[in-house]
């Protein structure tokens, strides 16, 4: 019993690892990707925009068999880490929706907010950094919660790729009768899930100050 | 020698010419109204003062500078747009006051920013800091708001609000303050406030350009009187002789709307 718990807390330390991972590559990277999609060049818009529209409108699923197989049959360069190519597909997918969440944000703060900073001569990116960018934080932080929760759950897609993650391994138990395991694996999700609720309503009352 | 000169700016958009020919001047200490009915052009004109649009003729000199001219309009580098805008303080008729400071950082914020790039700064920063602190709680104080320094603009009225972005546009010490429309988002209990921290500016020879559609106001506080229609300068001149004693048909129609109601 404490054998298997042993095992299953291993493999959600693999979900845990592509969560954690991910987060912190997608949130910067989706503000480049949402810059691309907003600006003036249109070119670069148009490409960040169909490439967001693509990593969105396929399943994350296909993504990661192709970010496994897509290197050696295209340049004959094999993945082998799968968990690279786990956290390459999350990170691309992740960011691109993150990216989204962003640019509605930015474009629902009202333009006179970046008509005063500017007729106080602050540089453009003193109005987006000093300005903007915390307005922005606060109207998207509801929405980048439901995503940060999705990817809690989504983390476990690796499996289809091979990587040992807690359902995958709790799921080998099912073979010699034991169908416990698997099922409690609902439980590590729900208690990390839990924890980051809290975290959340945490951020947003640290913006409660002010309205935007 | 005026402090500003406007020499025939003109502005469209797209097929719309919203300012034709726009011509007048300021003297230093002068307080001009301008009144016009809605759509005459009247926050279009103060949007180009202040870069916010791009005039397609004419040109702007202050202090017999010129800071714009229509002509090499696309040449002037963000550097120097950024250091002509500096001329101008614009007060917005929603105040838009920046929601995540308090009053008393609404108003040093963009200093603090400007004071960075003095060669100075590094060296001298504490002294810089606290005498652009100082002068922000001064002007917090001028506009009766000292009490209020440390609130959120959503804690405050919009009378309030609108007094914190006078104090905000006058601590960059603009050469020519502009304000458009500041009490028409006001309740009208309110307006006597915003009007009041305006008229003390008056009083001090603050160079401004007042756009309003509080008549009374203008011919106390105004020096000249710029009556706009569907964008041109139909009359100007005293407020004695522009609001009371208007010469022009289309000025006489405008101001009976506001005798009569
Ligand atoms: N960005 C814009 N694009 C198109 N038309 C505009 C724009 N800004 C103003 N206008 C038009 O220009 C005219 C003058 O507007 P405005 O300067 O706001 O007048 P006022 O402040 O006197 O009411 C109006 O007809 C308005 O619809
Ligand atoms: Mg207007």
């Amino acid at each position: 019993m404490l054998d298997i718990i042993k095992v299953l807390i291993s493999g959600f330390g693999e979900n845990l690892r592509i969560f954690v991972l991910t987060l912190a590559m997608a949130i910067p990277l989706g503000l480049v990707i949402t810059f691309g999609s907003m600006t003036k060049f249109r070119p670069i818009r148009w490409i960040t925009r169909v490439f967001v529209w693509v990593i969105r409108g396929t399943p994350l699923m296909l993504q990661l068999f192709v970010v496994l197989y897509a290197p050696g049959l295209l340049f004959g360069i094999p993945m082998r880490n799968r968990m690279m190519a786990t956290l390459v597909a999350f990170v691309i997918n992740y960011a691109a929706y993150f990216s989204e969440i962003y640019r509605g944000g930015i474009e629902s703060i009202p333009t006179g907010q970046y008509e005063a900073g500017a007729v106080l001569g602050m540089t453009r990116a003193q109005i987006f950094f000093k300005v903007v960018l915390l307005q922005v934080v606060k109207r998207i932080t509801p929405s980048m919660g439901n995503e940060v929760i999705t990817l809690v759950k989504d983390t476990a897609l690796s499996r289809v790729i091979g990587v040992a993650e807690i359902i995958m391994v709790a799921e080998r138990y099912t073979k010699q009768g034991l169908i416990g395991p698997l099922f409690s694996t609902g439980l590590y999700f729900l208690l990390f899930n839990g924890l980051l609720t809290l975290a959340l309503g945490w951020i947003e009352r640290r913006m409660d100050y002010f309205r935007a | 020698m005026a402090i500003l000169e406007v020499n025939n700016l003109g502005k469209s958009f797209g097929a719309t010419e919203v300012l034709k020919d726009i011509s007048f001047s300021l003297e230093k200490g002068e307080s001009l109204a301008i009144i016009g009915s809605s759509g005459s052009g009247k926050t279009t004109l103060l949007r180009c003062l202040n870069y916010l649009e791009t005039p397609d003729r004419g040109s702007i000199r202050v202090n017999g500078e010129v800071i714009f001219d229509a002509a090499n309009a696309g040449r002037m580098s963000v550097a120097d747009l950024r250091r002509n805008r500096l001329h101008f303080g614009l007060v917005f008729q929603s105040f838009n006051l920046f929601p995540q400071y308090t009053a008393f950082q609404n108003v040093v914020l963009a200093g603090e920013l400007l004071a960075r790039e003095q060669p100075d700064y590094k060296a001298n920063k504490k002294r810089i800091l606290d005498g652009i602190h100082e002068n922000g709680r001064k002007l917090l104080a001028s506009v009766g708001l000292s009490a209020k320094a440390d609130n959120y603009p959503h804690q405050l009225s919009g009378g309030q609000q609108q007094r914190v972005a006078i104090a905000r546009a006058l601590a960059l010490n603009p050469d020519i303050l502009c304000f458009d429309e500041p009490t028409s988002a006001l309740d009208p209990e309110l307006t006597g406030e915003v009007l009041n921290v305006i008229r003390a500016l008056a009083a001090r020879s603050t160079t401004m350009i007042i756009v309003t559609h509080e008549m009374q106001f203008a011919r106390q506080v105004a020096d000249n009187v710029l009556f706009m229609d569907k964008g041109v300068i139909v009359e100007y001149g005293k407020p004695e002789d522009v609001i009371d004693n208007p010469k022009q048909e289309r000025t006489r129609r405008f101001l009976e709307n506001y005798t009569n109601g």
